[in-house]
């Protein structure tokens, strides 16, 4: 696989870049969907993310990435126990995956070759402190939609089937990308993802432009391209990891926390999710930008990425949820 | 016809610039039906090897993985080779078939940057059949070439630069020729950045072949016919010197702005592109009806909707297949296949092995369970109850009610009715196919007051997604005279209730659901041919309608 085109180097998208970066400061934001038109680079940002994140350390031979042998599940059986560093896993789901593949199912070539009984991991054994992406998510068959939701709540995958009773832990930010002409998503489905991103595609002229050269320069010059960019990509990466260590530290006020229950309130989003990614996300990014303290600042730049997706949906509002989310902000936080 | 020229010479030149090596233009769409005219454009993409691919392959064919079937047969593990194991050209027949998920499965293949490339081979006899966007959009050229090949097509030979042949990437561009193009695509309402972004592509692929270093007008007016007019989702309105303001139907294409116009190195920037591009928008782009692109998957048909699954409905014939996960096998058709074949196949089993107890099957035994299901169709009739003509008007929509129920057994039709009146919109009757159930309900109606127009096309909206998602098709039947002047939130602004009756009617639109509007107004009303248009669905006018009219109407429309 080609090297994919550099995080850094895509041009403006400054919302869906930002939850996708606050997604790897902390992981238990709870993932990214990211909606819009196409040709808009939701893949693009996708795919270059892989290159972005921190690397983790894992047992060499483990098939669900665990860090130490301890936390390796029974089942597995270790070959080299050495911890080696392992860029972060980044899975792609296709659309049409079958349950086996998604689960994990008997390793059906020993048993076909040796007789014996094996259980051969899916790709959420893969995706284990890690992301699995979902392209065109809104088009994804319902079994498989209802399988992940009960895997990204509990953070564990259970397979009853063929015999095998197994169990692994299954942790992953889940990102998922797609089309809203081509269908809606499921509210179930829409509520688990922590932050929720619309694209569209620049209306500057001069914007546009500005993708295309970068576009043309990866592909018809490529190391110089690479060189530039990818230094600016490893600086996020270190900023991703600086952020990760100030994020314990990062005080709360209890009047930020009013703010939050107040927008929340405000805006009648079902559940309390809401707050909680609110809060979340605006802690990861007070630590991504090096401030201390949560103030309102940090709040009012991520609650349309964190709330748009809870509303009730208004089908008379054209301008979209986030324009609400915006105007309601501007209310309530003054 | 000179046309006819230029679409082919235009094909001739999109075949030769996918066969550039390493311009990774994505593919084409050619819409063509198979003919001999189909396999000659073919010979053309020859150099690249393709190889068939089909709408219902199977992942274990595209992607590969263990082949059970061998496996089996030869006891140690035989795997299949994924399609796109190495950079490949994949000829995608029936491309109007595919569905939207082997379409993002192929997009992501074609997004890895191994260099793959689908043609993709469009059939489809409607302009609503289609293969996916979310394919064709990373697929750099359409080519639907019109009428019969000219005698010796392709006519040029392809150049042969002198020197070592260049590739793509030893073309230098300019930042002008980006901007250049760039906003052409912006000119034509083209928001994907992928259009800009395959056109450079074919920019360079095309001077590469001719053996310039550098992209010249030429390359950019090639590049720019190439991937922009299908793409396109308006005219450029233009406030120049043109004698016809209404934009020129394809046929006043100057004839020396082809594609093979070497001398045209004094373009002045922008201006003739737009020219070039424009001269071969769609025609139906031109009639200033639909967007291209926006077809709606499906639109109301006579019945309910048809669906194939594997699952449930009436049961189809079993037809032949791979076990996959999740099809049903058909044991006893898979049995009476095998059952001929039994003696040849003992037979054949080799001397000095034990032999072999029970029947035995292979993989092509195999047959598989196919159902379909048909929906049952719901008319919802929108009905305005409002002003001095509500009483006929309810109770012509009364009579029509009743009559398309007398004839439901036949058509599997439910019907719902919505009244809009006063402030708001009531559901007077819930989707039904009881009869009795209707006459008593509809036995006395109130009339009178403003005409909510948006209040009811929202309800109708909402009856519909719901009816939807029991497994109904509905379609929305719009009875009205169309002057709404009562707000979706209950004032009375004629200014707001239209431009909220016009949200709802997108509203509609976006959710795919099928319509139809009668104006019974004396006289009819602009207002309502536009809110049909925005809802995509027919709009028909019907002064003073009776029942037997009404129902006429509606048959006719449906089932058209």
């Amino acid at each position: 696989m080609k090297t994919p085109f550099p995080f850094s180097a895509i041009v403006g998208q400054t919302e869906m870049k930002q939850a996708m970066i606050l997604t790897a400061v902390d992981p238990g934001i709870g993932g990214v969907l990211v909606f819009g038109d196409r040709g808009t680079g939701k893949s693009t940002a996708v795919r270059a993310l892989a290159a972005l994140l921190p690397e983790i350390t894992v047992v060499e031979s483990c098939p669900v990435n665990a860090a130490t042998t301890a936390e390796c599940p029974d089942w597995a059986e270790l070959g080299s126990k050495k911890r080696v560093k392992r860029p972060t896993p980044v899975i792609d789901l296709p659309l049409g995956a079958t349950e086996d593949r998604v689960v994990g199912a008997l390793d059906i070539e020993r048993a076909l070759t040796r007789g014996e009984k094996a259980f051969e991991p899916g790709l959420l054994a893969r995706a284990n402190r890690g992301y699995l992406y979902i392209d065109e998510v809104n088009l994804l068959e319902d079994h498989i939609v209802d399988l992940l939701l009960d895997v990204a709540q509990s953070g564990e995958n259970v397979v009853e089937r063929e015999g095998l009773s197994i169990r692994h832990p299954a942790r992953f930010v889940l990102v998922g990308s797609g089309n809203p002409e081509e269908g809606e998503l499921r509210p179930q489905l829409l509520d688990r993802f922590g932050l929720s991103v619309e694209v569209k595609s620049p209306t500057d002229v001069a914007e546009r432009v500005e993708v295309i050269k970068r576009r043309d320069a990866f592909e018809a010059d490529f190391d110089a391209f690479m060189a530039r960019h990818g230094a600016e990509d490893a600086k996020v990466r270190d900023t991703i990891l600086k952020a990760r260590k100030r994020l314990p530290k990062v005080k709360t006020p209890d009047d930020i926390l009013n703010d939050c229950a107040a927008l929340c309130i405000a805006l009648g989003s079902d559940g309390l999710r809401g707050e909680l990614t609110l809060l979340r996300t605006a802690r990861a990014l007070a630590a991504y930008r090096g401030d201390k303290t949560l103030t309102r600042a940090h709040l009012r730049d991520i609650a349309p990425s964190a709330l748009s997706h809870r509303l009730r949906r208004d089908p008379l509002d054209e301008a979209g949820s986030g324009a609400r989310v915006a105007r309601i902000v501007d209310e309530v936080l003054g | 016809m000179t046309s006819d020229t230029t679409s082919w010479d235009r094909a001739a030149l999109a075949l030769r610039l996918l066969c550039v090596p390493d311009a990774d233009l994505g593919g084409a769409v050619i819409r063509m039906r198979a003919s001999p005219a189909r396999d000659h454009v073919l010979t053309q993409v020859a150099p690249l090897q393709p190889r068939k691919i089909h709408p219902t392959i199977s992942d274990d064919q595209l992607f590969g993985g263990l082949d059970l079937a061998a496996t089996l047969n030869a006891a140690q593990v035989v795997e299949n080779k994924s399609f796109f194991h190495s950079r490949c050209t994949a000829l995608l027949t029936m491309s109007e078939r595919c569905g939207p998920d082997l379409a993002a499965k192929l997009a992501q293949q074609l997004d890895s940057g191994a260099g793959h490339m689908i043609v993709a081979l469009d059939e489809g006899a409607e302009p609503d059949e289609a293969a996916p966007p979310a394919l064709t959009e990373r697929l750099a050229f359409h080519i639907a070439p019109e009428g019969r090949a000219p005698a010796g097509w392709p006519s040029d030979t392809p150049p042969v630069p002198a020197g070592t042949p260049l590739t793509p990437a030893d073309v230098t561009v300019s930042g002008s020729d980006i901007e250049t193009l760039t906003s052409l695509a912006a000119v034509f309402g083209i928001d994907s950045l992928r259009a800009p972004s395959l056109a450079l592509r074919a920019a360079r692929a095309h001077a590469a072949m001719h053996g310039r270093k550098a992209v010249d007008e030429s390359d950019l007016n090639a590049a720019a016919e190439l991937v922009y007019p299908q793409r396109a989702t308006r005219v450029p309105q233009e406030p120049e010197d043109q004698s016809q303001d209404p934009p020129p139907p394809p046929e006043d294409a100057p004839d020396d702005d082809g594609a093979g116009d070497s001398e045209s190195f004094e373009l002045p920037d922008g201006d003739m592109l737009v020219d070039a591009v424009k001269a071969l928008l769609p025609a139906d782009l031109l009639a200033g009806l639909v967007p291209a692109g926006t077809t709606r998957s499906q639109t109301g048909g006579g019945a309910g909707m048809k669906r194939k699954g594997n699952r449930r409905g009436r049961p189809l014939p079993s037809r032949p297949g791979r076990l996959d996960g999740r099809a049903r096998i058909d044991l006893v058709a898979t049995l009476r296949a095998a059952a001929p074949w039994q003696p040849l196949r003992n037979a054949a089993v080799p001397a000095g092995t034990p032999p072999r107890q029970g029947l035995q099957i292979r993989p092509a035994d195999i047959r598989l369970k196919r159902y379909q299901e048909q929906s049952d169709r719901l008319l919802i009739f929108a009905v305005d109850a409002s002003g001095s003509a509500a009483m006929s008007r309810l109770n012509e929509a009364k009579g029509a009610v009743e009559l398309l129920l007398g004839q439901a057994y036949a058509a599997r039709d439910h019907v719902a009715l919505i009244a809009f009146r006063g402030a708001e919109a009531e559901l007077l009757l819930p989707p039904t196919r009881s009869l009795v159930q209707t006459k008593r309900r509809l036995a006395s109606l109130p009339g009178g007051g403003g005409t909510p127009l948006a209040a009811g096309l929202q309800q109708a909206a909402l009856l519909a997604e719901q009816s939807r998602a029991r497994g109904l098709s509905p379609t929305v039947v719009i009875l009205t005279d169309g002057r709404a002047n009562i707000a979706l939130d209950g004032t009375a602004n004629r200014q707001t209730a239209q431009s909220d009756a016009e949200k709802m009617a997108g509203l509609l639109t976006a959710q795919n659901i099928a319509g139809l509007v009668i104006d019974m107004s004396n006289r009819p009303q602009d207002a309502l041919r536009s809110l049909a248009a925005r809802m995509q669905a027919p709009y028909i006018a019907l002064p003073r309608a009776d029942a037997e009219r009404l129902t006429g109407a509606v048959s006719a429309a449906l089932e058209g």
